[in-house]
């Protein structure tokens, strides 16, 4: 049975293998977290990194995100109940940042520095410039698009 | 008990009701118990506060036709309600990003006679 489950999952990994295919989040996750950024997959930090971001939005990232009480509560419980999960939250990254962790580094260490800095990119943060489907929870390295 | 409740429910749904610029502005004139000036909320809008970041730094230079996040480059849309009808209809969300990024371009929250003149000129701007 376990080896079914694991040949079913390698059958279908290729295909989604760098792509969020989690729960959806509550709208309140998609508006809030989305309206300066990529609303992030809640797989790709760990339990604690998003509990410490839920609670310094005040200072985030050097800039004001605060909430009002109860939406904050009801995002913070949600990244509590579905995020963390998976190989990508083992680690608690560097002032909680994604973009510190070492399987991103990894997985970008064929982007220089000065690609991340183009114009239609700015930042590693900026996952839309070359994941054109990152909100969607596509990050599939076949469908990357470099701008020039 | 249950007054008090009712009273907070009342609050709470007025708060969110949909609204229109003119009626937000006149809430903020109102607060502010002195007259709107478009003139004073261009230059306020434009000017730097002190802190790393001006309005401009996300919302362009022209509030017609909108601006990019200065640190995540997402494309941010148009603040005049003449570029775009969604501006300025639901007070709570106003209310959020004035103390947001007021904290951000000032380091405190704007006065009610300061969103009173942004929101006048914003409403000006065709």
């Amino acid at each position: 049975m376990r080896s079914a489950v694991a040949a079913s999952v390698l059958l279908a990994a290729p295909v989604w293998a760098d792509s969020y295919k989690g729960p959806t989040p509550p709208a309140a996750y998609t508006q809030e977290c989305g309206s300066c950024h990529l609303a992030f997959p809640p797989n790709l930090l760990p339990k604690a990194s998003w509990q410490r971001v839920m609670h310094g939005l005040d200072k985030h990232y050097g800039s004001d995100a605060s909430l009002d009480a109860a939406t904050q509560k009801q995002i913070d419980t949600w990244l509590q109940t579905y995020g963390g999960q998976g190989k990508r939250a083992r680690e608690e990254p560097p002032q909680d940042r994604i973009t510190r962790s070492a399987w991103f580094e990894r997985k970008h260490r064929e982007v220089s520095a000065a690609t991340f800095k183009r114009a239609a990119i700015k930042s590693p943060t900026n996952c839309a410039a070359c994941h054109r489907d990152a909100a969607q929870g596509d990050f599939d390295e076949d469908r990357v698009r470099i701008p020039k | 008990m249950l007054q008090k409740l009712f009273a907070l429910l009342l609050f709470a749904s007025l708060q969110a009701m949909a609204a229109t610029p003119a009626e937000l502005l006149a809430g903020y004139v109102a607060q502010a118990g002195q007259s709107a000036s478009a003139a004073k909320g261009e230059a306020f809008f434009k000017a730097s506060h002190g802190q790393e970041w001006q309005c401009t730094s996300c919302h362009g230079k022209s509030p017609m036709t909108g601006g990019r996040h200065a640190s995540t480059d997402k494309a941010i849309e148009p603040l005049a309600p003449a570029a775009n009808a969604k501006r300025f209809t639901d007070s709570a969300k106003v209310e959020k990003w004035f103390r947001r990024n007021c904290k951000d371009v000032l380091a405190r929250e704007c006065s009610a006679a300061e969103k009173a003149d942004v929101l006048a000129w914003l409403i000006s701007v065709r």
